[in-house]
């Protein structure tokens, strides 16, 4: 387990060299500085600047550098946020990224698992039909049509709950959100998880069990145990597209995460920022894989752990 | 009921057809399509054609200018004329209008009248008052818009129309990008086995764990946003499943014995690719295919709603929707009408998919 644990690890600083090789250097290629104003700074002083970067040794030299800081823990200090560094940057905005990714992660995983189980479970009727056409829904409404219409319906009509801001994390600030981060993945899930529940409910334990007169939701219990493999399997890229909604989650609600420095750094050219960002999602994706195949391990033993 | 065997193919062409959400999903699409390529010709209004005076219509069947905004404009116009409006009068086209003031009313100044969008040439009828009092025919234009206009008196449906020519667009090539290096890659990938198709894979699994869509808003913001290079970043994003299902499949269908058999017979390795492995892995790359487009829709209008993605003066659907997006309070119809667009073409999508994938499963009943 540790060995697998330390190996798949081991696998992925390949991976995460590739992407930072490729976001390094395809950022340094494109034209345009941090340093570039509207009011062009006197060469002097940009001489200065980019000396006190490193942006004067040659490219090679600064990849050299960025990876030595890297492995030390260093990401480099902020361009565009002057006396920032990144990593005082992150401990802002991760937390609240981490807030609304994990609250919009346990209510798709309990809506879609949910909805996706009992649609299985009266297969062909009208709770299938309905479970159907909301998922179907839930994958097509982009998130940035669902916020505008759930901050003019609760915000601007009902005044029920906030607009936008974040006010330490209080809770009436999260629920609009966190519903339109979760809405499209939870339709996902409740696909996938109709999918593998008729399956297994046709599965050979199981008819076993009907046979024997088991109340249903211990056959519903079972049953579930195999249908999550699929949803499992699929915990990396969904916490990743959590990421990416949650840029124009965090856009429309004006919330102060990782998503929102990211679209800024990389309009500032601040390349740094979006270095860090781009090491620290693959990092999460990593980790959340290997994650989602522990517990893929555990669910269902046949899945032994090799590499 | 002993109708001749079928082809695989025909027998899914069936079952599609007796399937009344993809056949209703098919009708959306082919009607969006018809109605961004040749609607906005019928619309009346060139997309780019701007009403200053007509900013921000709710949308509506009735015919502008409407009473509520003649006024107005009448009042305003009137005032550059250095008059006043003493009577306004509609009567079908033509509107009677008397103006007055304390001076004398240079009749010059009803050119502002024709200047405003609303009007037509104006014919003075009568001059009282030593022409402090002047009488006015004006006709009045009459200009419909379904969907409203938008801040700057753009008509939206003509906007919408146009953008779903872009989005659309966008999302049919993008997707034959990524279907072309996915079945490329997937099947030669597949065909050769052994080492190479575990490096192969290799390269996938690792592209696999990359944050892409943060990889396609970097070479968005650092290369200006071009239509070319969203393409292209989109497509180079999006061939991975693609390349992994046909991978599977010819995996599957080199050991068939017909592929054997033409390897025996001498065909090259190109050619067994080309004549038998990759028609027989259409099916399910035609479902993925369909899947795709709408998650390549949905990228492109997500970049553009960042404002990352097509720029003025092209527009697409996501384009219109962060405007919309940012009038929310004032016009919320600016949101509602591409909106509502974009997801009727996402859905319809997405049915169609669905649909596609049931009709081609082998194990369906025929």
């Amino acid at each position: 387990m540790t060995g697998y644990v330390l190996r798949r690890l081991l696998q992925a600083i390949p991976t995460l060299f590739v992407v930072i090789a490729l976001s390094f250097f395809l950022m340094r290629l494109a034209p345009g500085g941090p340093f570039d104003l509207e009011r062009p700074l006197a060469p002097a002083a940009m001489d200065n600047l980019r000396r006190v970067y490193g942006l004067d040794q040659p490219l090679a030299v600064q990849f050299g550098r960025y990876l030595a800081a890297l492995v030390r823990g260093d990401l480099g200090p902020s361009f565009s946020f002057r006396d920032m560094s990144v990593a005082d940057l992150f401990a802002r905005g991760l937390p609240v990224s981490m807030i609304l990714g994990g609250l919009a992660l346990a209510v798709s995983l309990a809506l879609g698992v949910g909805l996706g189980a009992w649609a299985a479970y009266r297969r062909g009727g009208w709770v299938d039909r309905l479970v159907g056409a909301a998922a179907s829904l839930g994958l097509s409404v982009p998130g940035f049509v669902v916020a505008p219409l759930l901050q003019i319906a609760f915000g601007l009509s009902l005044r029920w709950l906030p607009v936008s801001g974040w006010e330490g994390g209080a809770p009436s600030h999260l629920i609009l959100p966190v519903i339109t981060l979760a809405l499209p993945q939870a339709g996902g899930i409740a696909r996938l998880t109709r999918a593998s529940m008729a399956e297994a409910l046709r599965a050979q334990h199981v008819r076993t069990m009907r046979s024997l007169g088991l109340p249903p939701w211990r056959i519903a219990r079972h049953a579930l145990r195999g249908a999550l493999l699929p949803v499992v399997a699929i915990l990396g890229p969904l916490s990743a597209s959590l990421l990416t909604g949650s840029v124009v989650v965090e856009t429309i609600f004006g919330l102060p995460g990782i998503g929102r420095y990211f679209v800024e750094g990389a309009l500032n050219r601040d390349y740094t920022l979006v270095m860090g960002t781009v090491v620290l999602v693959a990092v999460l994706v990593v980790v959340l894989n290997l994650v989602a195949d522990l517990v893929s391990a555990w669910l269902d033993p046949r899945l032994r752990l090799h590499a | 009921m002993s109708a001749p065997p079928k082809s695989p193919t025909r027998r899914a062409i069936l079952r599609l057809s007796r399937d009344r959400g993809a056949m209703t999903a098919l009708a959306v699409l082919a009607l969006m399509t018809l109605a961004c390529l040749v609607g906005p010709l019928l619309t009346g209004h060139a997309p780019a054609r701007t009403y200053p005076d007509l900013r921000q219509l709710p949308p509506g069947l009735a015919a502008q200018p409407d009473a509520d905004r003649l006024r107005p404009t009448l009042d305003r116009l009137a005032f550059r004329i250095r008059a006043t409006v003493a009577e306004a009068e509609r009567t079908g086209d033509t509107l009677r209008l008397v103006l007055a003031s304390d001076a004398t009313i240079d009749p010059r100044g009803l050119v502002y009248l024709p200047r405003s969008d609303l009007f037509g040439a104006p014919r003075v009828v009568a001059s009282e008052d030593d022409g402090r009092r002047l009488t006015v025919a004006v006709p009045v234009r009459r200009l419909h818009f379904l969907l409203g206009t938008d801040v700057h008196g753009r008509d939206l449906l003509s906007r919408s129309l146009v953008a779903g020519r872009v989005s659309l667009l966008i999302g049919l090539t993008a997707t034959l990008v990524a279907l072309g290096v996915g079945i490329l890659y997937g099947a030669v990938s597949g065909f050769a086995g052994g080492a190479v198709d575990a490096a192969m894979m290799r390269v996938v699994d690792i592209l696999y764990a990359l944050p892409f869509v943060f990889f396609v808003i970097v070479l968005v913001v650092f290369f200006r946003a071009s239509l070319a290079l969203i393409l292209v970043a989109i497509g180079a994003v999006e061939w991975l499943d693609m390349a992994r299902i046909v991978r599977a499949q010819t995996l599957a269908l080199r050991r068939r014995d017909f592929v054997r058999a033409a390897e025996a017979l001498g065909l090259s390795s190109a050619a067994i690719l080309r004549r038998h492995i990759v028609p027989n892995t259409l099916g399910p790359v035609t479902v993925a295919a369909t899947l795709l487009v709408p998650r390549v829709i949905l990228l492109e209008s997500f970049l553009s709603f960042l404002g990352l993605g097509v720029q003025e003066p092209a527009t697409s659907w996501g384009v219109l929707i962060a405007e919309g997006a940012r009038s929310l309070e004032s016009a919320p119809h600016m949101l509602a009408g591409p909106a509502a667009f974009l997801v009727a073409t996402l859905v319809a999508l997405n049915v169609l998919g669905d649909g596609l994938a049931a009709a081609l499963d082998p194990r369906a009943e025929a």
